[in-house]
């Protein structure tokens, strides 16, 4: 008899007036991995935490192991056996792997040389290799996550909840990590894992349950189904998965990075020694894990942070060392569309009119600011890109995602740039929002705008991008020309293995 | 179980209703308090508002309460606006009190006009120095300003002491350590039977709305309240922006002072701030640091405090009570925010249409 580990029968949660999740049903059994899958703000999450204490539903009940629960705190969902491991890690930075397995356990402590052994065991039971006696502080994400899982094992829960683990690993990493949830399957546990690539869905899961706006869509076996029926089914309708590429028309050089180097704050190197080339009419695609430098590049690039050694050059002016101001005083025309676009590209209480002259309003003379180019910019943009907003003085930061990009994106565009920085452009977009996207910013390739693209998606920078650089610890471990390369080609450059193709 | 919950943004109609429901509450709340003290409460709210408004001299004096609070007000609206969190109106008050009153005491013989302008001049600079120090460190060094600015209302305080003590010590006050009165032409001559305080104070206000809301200024402050990450990537100037703002938050602060000592105290003490500085940062949010809400409430409290000292004559209710009914009202007026952004549900229960929230408790 095969029960359920955990079942879901209509449950409900709403926030405030929005409806989170809508009457959801959704069950795993022992000894199979559960994917699933919904775009940005379908309901994933909320869902798994009431699955782990941290919501309760409004309506609705959940059974674990065939008997009804009620799920008040994280410390019940541990009593029940649910481990859930967040894309942010909950680990103490300066304690040891084994003190963070063994912190918040019920009972007393081991002593110190059992549990090394038991820690070693359980890892080496799923094949983790894994040093008790090692610091977080020292160790690397996937290392930390490897701890996590450990943490849960430990407690013997045999129901493991996993949010988008994949997000922060290298393709190795979640090889590896693929390898010890099988391995968790084959022993007996129920393992639900929430991602939106879906690869991974393809490669890892046994049945996949798809969310849609809150609401639940259904739940198919993997090996019945394919990439392109899984996306409908998450968007709703078919989708041409395609993005259309043309071929770069006349590049130019237009920046020139020289041995650029970058600091972080806190003095540890962000870019060590980055040369490379912007071209005009060509999107640059930026590839590698995030934290590799990427943010501080865009930001070194825009004038926004320093360098320490190196050049950016525009024909023979160096824009290092220049504020934005000064560097669109020489005539550079720089569109930058931050990674952090309500907290660096936009003023989240204004509306659309007051985000529009962020970087124009000084341009006037005289005291007063001029609202009358911004609002007809404003009106103009929500009629070009299809923005939903009740009105162009609503702040935007009770617009949805996707319309927020696309005022950022719109302006920016708007600014006619000669260079365009993009950093992660359809991070928390849908897919609709993000062709969108992908199609702005071909329109702007062939305009001749030269566009740099920091993107997560190996699948997404292969299709849009003309070269590719990819980055690993802040070094560039290689150019290579995206129509001729592989994903495994860019997937080893991104740990600073292989040699780089200069393309 | 009950449980706390975010609410959607509601309009601004709704806003108001739930201010004001909360504002009828903290009556009713005030009264019991006095109803325990064994006053009737009608009979006290309505001394208070009579009080405030019987004659014309009763008016007049609750304008006078009003003018130092509603400048105030507005000085510390520059700052709040950038999420500069200057607590040191009191200090600023004091400075700009005390650079207007060396003119007062020592160039009485200035013709009028010259000797204002002299004054206004002392209590702008005075002021906007005095703010200046905290946000010259804050940018500088990334020093905690709310710390800093509470500070120096202390330094700024015991320097009218010294004042007082040593040099500028009137040698007719028998020993009695204070401060000579001002020379009656130094003082401001008095419009419709109250000091011209008043028409400064609304020249204030305008100008502070239009500054805030119509120049490129005023979109700076509110770009860097909003997040400074979004204003450096506007290609601001932050730290010139932070100084600027602080400089005339100060200096509108300091413009209180000198209103003070020249229009109403005609003389320079340690109590010429006197807590203004602390309730011009309610007011101020009371108004949702918008310079037209903040003359509103400045007027009210102005007519709470008022109204007050007319019960404690009438009534012999220590003038203490009205600032316990004063906390009172704060208590509702900003608790209700909570209710603003969240709402309880019960767990179990079907979940209400979110928006219609209640006030109470």
């Amino acid at each position: 008899m095969n029960q359920y580990a955990i079942e879901c029968r209509q449950v409900t949660k709403t926030f405030g007036t929005v409806v989170a999740n809508d009457g959801i049903d959704l069950n795993v059994r022992y000894g199979e991995i559960l994917a699933l899958l919904g775009e940005n703000g379908s309901g994933k999450t909320t869902l798994m935490n009431m699955l782990s204490g941290v919501y309760h539903p409004d309506k609705g009940k959940i059974l674990v192991d065939g008997k009804e629960v009620s799920i008040r705190s994280p410390e019940d969902a541990m009593a029940l056996g649910i481990g859930m491991i967040y894309q942010h890690f909950k680990l103490v930075d300066v304690f040891t792997a084994m003190d963070n397995i063994a912190l918040g356990t019920p009972g007393g402590r081991l002593p110190v040389k059992a549990l090394r052994e038991k820690v070693r065991e359980i890892g080496q039971s799923v094949g983790l290799e894994i040093d008790p006696d090692q610091y977080v502080y020292d160790m690397s994400v996937s290392e930390k996550q490897t701890v996590e899982i450990l943490k849960v094992l430990y407690r013997g829960q045999r129901i493991l909840i996993l949010d988008e683990p994949t997000a922060v690993l290298t393709p190795q990493e979640t090889e590896k990590l693929f390898a010890i949830l099988r391995k968790m399957r084959e022993q007996g546990c129920a393992v639900i894992i929430i991602t939106h690539k879906l690869g991974e869905v393809m490669e890892i899961s046994d049945r996949v349950s798809i969310l849609r706006k809150g609401k639940y869509v259904g739940t198919v076996v993997t090996a019945e189904t394919n990439e392109k029926e899984l996306t409908e089914r998450m968007v709703g309708r078919p989708v041409s998965l395609a993005i259309q590429r043309d071929e770069p028309q006349d590049p130019q050089v237009i920046l020139k990075a020289i041995d650029l180097t970058i600091r972080k704050p806190d003095g540890s190197v962000a870019i060590d020694d980055l040369s490379f080339e912007v071209r005009t009419g060509e999107i640059l695609g930026i590839a590698g894990i995030a934290g590799s430098g990427q943010k501080e590049l865009c930001e070194a690039l825009a004038g926004l942070c320093p360098a320490q050694k190196g050049a950016v050059l525009y024909h023979k002016e160096n824009l290092i060392g220049k504020s934005p101001r000064e560097i669109f005083q020489l005539g550079v025309h720089l569109g930058f569309v931050p990674e952090d676009r309500l907290g660096m590209g936009l003023v989240a209480s204004m509306g659309m009119v007051g985000n529009m002259m962020l970087k124009t309003y000084d341009q006037t003379k005289g005291p007063f600011i001029d609202k009358k180019p911004a609002r007809a910019q404003a009106e103009q943009l929500v009629e070009q890109l299809r923005i939903v907003t009740p009105s162009v003085d609503t702040p935007v930061r009770m617009m949805s995602g996707g319309n927020v990009q696309k005022v950022l994106l719109g302006r920016e565009i708007a600014s006619d740039p000669q260079v365009l920085i993009t950093a992660y452009p359809v991070r928390g977009l849908d897919i609709n929002s993000s062709y969108t996207v992908y199609d702005l910013l071909g329109e702007q390739k062939k305009k001749g705008v030269a566009i740099l693209y920091i993107g997560e998606d190996l699948d997404v920078l292969l299709e849009l991008c003309d070269r590719i650089l990819v980055l690993c610890h802040g070094q560039a471990t290689g150019v290579v020309d995206a129509r001729t390369t592989t994903k495994d080609e860019i997937a080893l450059l991104m740990t600073g293995g292989g040699k780089g193709a200069q393309a | 179980m009950i449980r706390v919950v975010k609410t959607k943004e509601k309009s601004s109609r709704q806003m108001m209703l739930i201010r004001l429901g909360a504002f009828v509450l903290a009556l009713c709340a005030g009264g019991l308090f006095v109803l325990a003290l064994g006053y009737n409460p009608l009979e006290i709210y309505g001394t208070i508002l009579s009080g405030a408004f019987r004659s014309e001299m009763a008016i007049q004096s609750t304008i006078k309460f009003m003018i130092p609070l509603l400048i105030a007000a507005l000085g510390v609206t520059l700052s709040f606006k950038m999420k500069f969190w200057n607590i040191g109106g009191e200090g600023q008050i004091i400075m700009g009190a005390v650079f207007a009153s060396y003119f007062a005491l020592y160039h009485a013989n200035w013709p009028f006009p010259v000797l204002f302008v002299a004054m206004l001049l002392g209590g702008i600079v005075g002021g906007g120095l005095w703010a200046l120090i905290p946000a010259f460190f804050k940018t500088r060094f990334g020093t905690n300003e709310t710390l800093f600015t509470l500070m120096l209302n202390y330094i700024a305080l015991y320097l009218v002491s010294w004042l007082q003590e040593g040099p500028w010590r009137d040698p007719n006050a028998n020993g009695f350590p204070k401060i000579p009165s001002f020379a009656p032409d130094t003082t401001l001559p008095k419009v419709l039977g109250v000091q011209m305080g008043w028409i400064i104070a609304l020249i204030l206000t305008a100008v502070l709305f239009v500054y805030l809301k119509y120049t490129k200024h005023g979109y700076e402050i509110a770009v860097v309240g909003q997040s400074k990450a979004t204003a450096i990537y506007a290609g601001m100037r932050v730290d010139r922006i932070v100084m600027r703002t602080m400089f005339l938050s100060g200096a509108v602060a300091g413009i209180c002072g000198m209103v003070q000592v020249t229009g109403s105290d005609k003389t320079l003490t340690t109590g010429v701030a006197g807590g203004v500085g602390f309730t011009a940062i309610i007011i101020a949010w009371l108004a949702q640091l918008n310079p037209l809400g903040s003359l509103v409430i400045a007027f009210l409290f102005a007519v709470l405090e008022k109204g007050a000292s007319v019960v404690q004559s009438e009534f012999g209710l220590a003038i203490d009570c009205a600032d316990v009914l004063q906390g009172v009202i704060l208590f509702f007026v900003l608790g209700c925010e909570f209710f603003i952004r969240y709402r309880f549900v019960i767990d179990g229960a079907a979940p209400k249409k979110g928006g219609k929230t209640d006030a109470a408790h």
